[in-house]
């Protein structure tokens, strides 16, 4: 046997190669052929926007308050839009490279901003006036520890203002001023006034989440451990994750601004994103699925009345209706 | 010092040609290159396929990276001693190579568990850790002593040519069929197959240099006494002072995008820059290295480093900086990665050479390992500036004590 391949060494070698040159190119082949057609979701009151994930071409989809699904003519990686502004994260070139298009109403891309990595969240004003998103920068090593950090920028379309980064904004940690390298943000979500916003501040192992104003350019944070705030369409609530015990999975809590009261979200642990309001009432999340398929998108209660219900499967970033 | 020459005219060292660089060195190369294509699809694709396709964290998986490093450099030391134990490097690397393919079907098995993805990407780097020290081994054994920057030159240039074409064919892959796993997983799989069929079936073990006295025997309490070879120790210990102060790389690059202000979607394009240099930088280096002096170059390529860190202060600004900066970050790869290599050959007898370039490697392992903890340490207390400031007076201390400690005589 081993002078049998000592001598036929090269002609098994090239052989070999030939084979599973030809098992790849058949696999990509067939898996490429199948092609998903738009399925169906729950029906809603409001109807939902979303990212599909059955066929893998991250198509942009609509679901109707029927459960009818059908695909818009946009590739993103994290979508949403509001009052006819939608802010679209999405693949844009080799490294690979990612951007932020801004489409209008009618279709048209009017903006597009740079992406230092990849898209984690986005977020349109409820005037579709203030776009803002999250990355995650990775540089070149899934292997460096300490080698993640994320970036929330925003773009104000009014007055044109642009920031990559919030880390030129002045930040109070428990009322003290501080600076450190390994502040990051994310998840940020802007109120009614296109100015002040909710966010989450992260340094070493602790998170917290901050309030601030985006033109004083100033930031402070409100309490630990909430992050990826989602501000009620009425203002009155935020919801954001929180993780269940120290070092626990997440699940969705939604605090009363007013009260001071969190609610804690049946049926949401192990939720991994930054809800998105369908509307007063209704919470819509993605979360992964467990066995390792792709995301689904849930609807859940705000007042924490009920267990979440599917909306729909194979897909992630929710984002309300183009109405 | 001349235990590390190889008699020429052997099978896989070139006779006819003399400039020609060893036919098993180019093999090896042609395995790095195929392999690394498969290992950087995968690197580039993970952020996305965490991120968006199975809706996770990127912190989840990280933070388990810890041990699996610690548990890497204790398998590069027992590739390197298995290598010499059984004289078969071809059979470790081997094993290696096969291991990290292995992992490449994996991914889509484990899905969205954190603690399956920590468990996949940890034993990709164990296969990692188990062939490095054999093949560079084998690249030595093939080489006479007076080219062995080159080969090594010659063999990381194709090594990082694999490295710039990973992230490209996943962009393709991505544009072209979308981010179902699948198809990138696959194709990944089919790269590593390439490069582990090469290895097997065209690469040849290099043969024994002659019969070993039963003395001189290969065993766990030989390799050891290596530490106490005052060659190997001082190169080991030089090595590991300079890894805890050379910077992660992915840090260099947060701070460079931040001083220049460049736009940030160049970012995720830095470290492409640095491997166009390296790859273009190594194999001439690597001769530089064979006639001046292969410690001197390994000990120029850190004061290279230094000028890195300087650039990091900002003395001007924008695109220029960025330029210059990764110039000379991948000048500083090109004159350290084959270079140590080329120069831990040297003092290490053909039969133990595995275990000494284990000892080698797994000591600049260690101490870029701690470095990148303290430094990440340093940015949750400091202002960037301030830690590079830091940096830079850490390592001007290092060369200083460096070059007291190891004179070019040791090696050569």
């Amino acid at each position: 046997m081993t002078a049998w391949f000592t001598r036929h060494r090269i002609v098994v070698g090239v052989v070999a190669m030939v084979l599973v040159l030809l098992g790849g190119v058949t696999y990509v082949v067939w898996t490429s052929q199948s092609q998903a057609a738009p399925g169906r979701g729950a029906s809603t009151a409001t109807g939902l926007l979303y990212v599909d994930h059955a066929n893998g071409k991250d198509q942009v989809a609509r679901l109707d308050p029927t459960g009818e699904v059908s695909f818009e003519d946009l590739r993103c990686q994290r979508v949403y839009t509001a009052a006819g502004t939608t802010i679209c994260l999405r693949l844009a070139g080799p490294g690979p490279s990612y951007e932020a298009a801004v489409v209008n109403a009618s279709g048209a891309v009017v903006r597009t901003v740079g992406l230092a990595g990849v898209p984690s969240r986005a977020r349109v004003s409820a005037s579709g006036q203030v776009v803002s998103w999250t990355v995650f920068v990775v540089g070149d090593s899934y292997s460096t520890p300490g080698g993640f950090s994320t970036r929330t920028g925003f773009v104000n379309l009014r007055t044109g203002a642009e920031m990559d980064s919030l880390e030129p904004f002045t930040v109070l940690v428990d009322g003290k001023a501080e600076k450190r390298a390994d502040f990051n943000f994310w998840g940020m979500t802007v109120a009614t006034d296109d100015r002040t916003f909710y966010a989450t501040l992260g340094s070493a192992d602790k998170a917290w989440l901050i309030r601030g104003d985006l033109v004083t350019r100033k930031a402070e944070t409100v309490r630990p451990g909430a992050e990826c705030p989602s501000l009620s369409p009425d203002q009155t609530r935020v919801a954001y994750k929180k993780r269940a015990g120290r070092l626990g999975q997440w699940e969705l809590v939604v605090l009363d601004l007013k009260t001071g009261v969190e609610t804690a979200l049946p049926g949401s642990l192990g939720v991994d994103d930054q809800a998105a309001w369908l509307d007063n009432a209704t919470l819509a999340y993605g979360k992964p699925a467990s066995n390792g398929g792709s995301p689904t998108i849930y609807a859940s209660a705000a007042d924490g009345s009920g267990q979440p219900q599917v909306l729909v499967s194979n897909a992630s970033s929710p984002s309300p209706p183009v109405p | 010092m001349y235990v590390a020459s190889t008699r020429s005219g052997r099978p896989g060292a070139s006779s006819t040609l003399r400039t020609a660089v060893p036919r098993t060195v180019v093999l090896l190369g042609t395995v790095s290159l195929l392999t690394d294509v498969s290992s950087e699809m995968v690197t580039a694709f993970l952020p996305v396929y965490l991120v968006f396709t199975l809706n996770m964290s990127y912190l989840q998986v990280g933070m388990l990276d810890a041990v699996y490093t610690g548990a890497t450099s204790v398998l590069r030391m027992v590739g390197g001693y298995l290598s010499d134990k059984i004289g078969r490097h071809k059979a470790v690397a081997v094993a290696g190579y096969g291991l990290s393919a292995v992992t490449k079907l994996a991914f889509p098995a484990v899905g969205a568990s954190a603690a399956g993805l920590s468990g996949v990407l940890a034993v990709d780097r164990a296969g990692k850790g188990l062939r490095t020290a054999p093949r560079d081994a084998m690249i030595s054994l093939v080489t006479t002593k007076e080219k062995l920057g080159r080969s090594f030159g010659v063999h990381r240039m194709m090594d990082t040519i694999g490295a710039l074409l990973g992230p490209l064919a996943t962009y393709l892959v991505l544009t072209s069929l979308g981010t179902k796993p699948g198809p990138i997983f696959m194709i990944s799989f089919c790269f590593a197959m390439l490069g582990l069929i090469v290895l097997v079936c065209f690469v040849r073990q290099p043969p024994k240099a002659e019969a070993v006295p039963s003395a001189s025997r290969v065993s766990v309490k030989r390799s050891l006494a290596l530490l106490r070879e005052p060659g190997i120790a001082r190169t080991s210990l030089a090595a590991l002072m300079l890894g805890l102060v050379s910077i992660a790389d992915v840090f260099v690059y947060l701070v460079l995008q931040s001083t220049t202000g460049v736009d940030p979607r160049l970012l995720p394009l830095m470290p492409l820059g640095t491997a166009l240099v390296f790859l273009l930088a190594a194999t001439p280096l690597g001769q530089l290295a064979d006639k001046v002096g292969r410690w001197k170059v390994f000990f120029a390529g850190h004061v290279v480093l230094l000028g890195v860190y300087l650039l990091l202060l900002g003395p001007f600004g924008g695109l220029p900086l960025a330029a210059c900066t990764l110039l000379l970050h991948g000048l500083f790869y090109a004159a350290t990665d084959g270079v140590l290599m080329a120069h831990g050959a040297t003092l290490v007898a053909p039969e133990l050479r595995a275990s000494g370039l284990a000892i080698v490697q797994t000591a600049q392992a260690v101490g870029r390992f701690t470095s990148s903890l303290l430094f990440g340490l340093l940015m949750t207390q400091l202002s960037m500036a301030s830690a590079v400031l830091v940096a830079v007076v850490a390592l001007a201390a290092t060369l200083i004590t460096v070059s007291a400690l190891i004179r070019p005589a040791a090696g050569a």
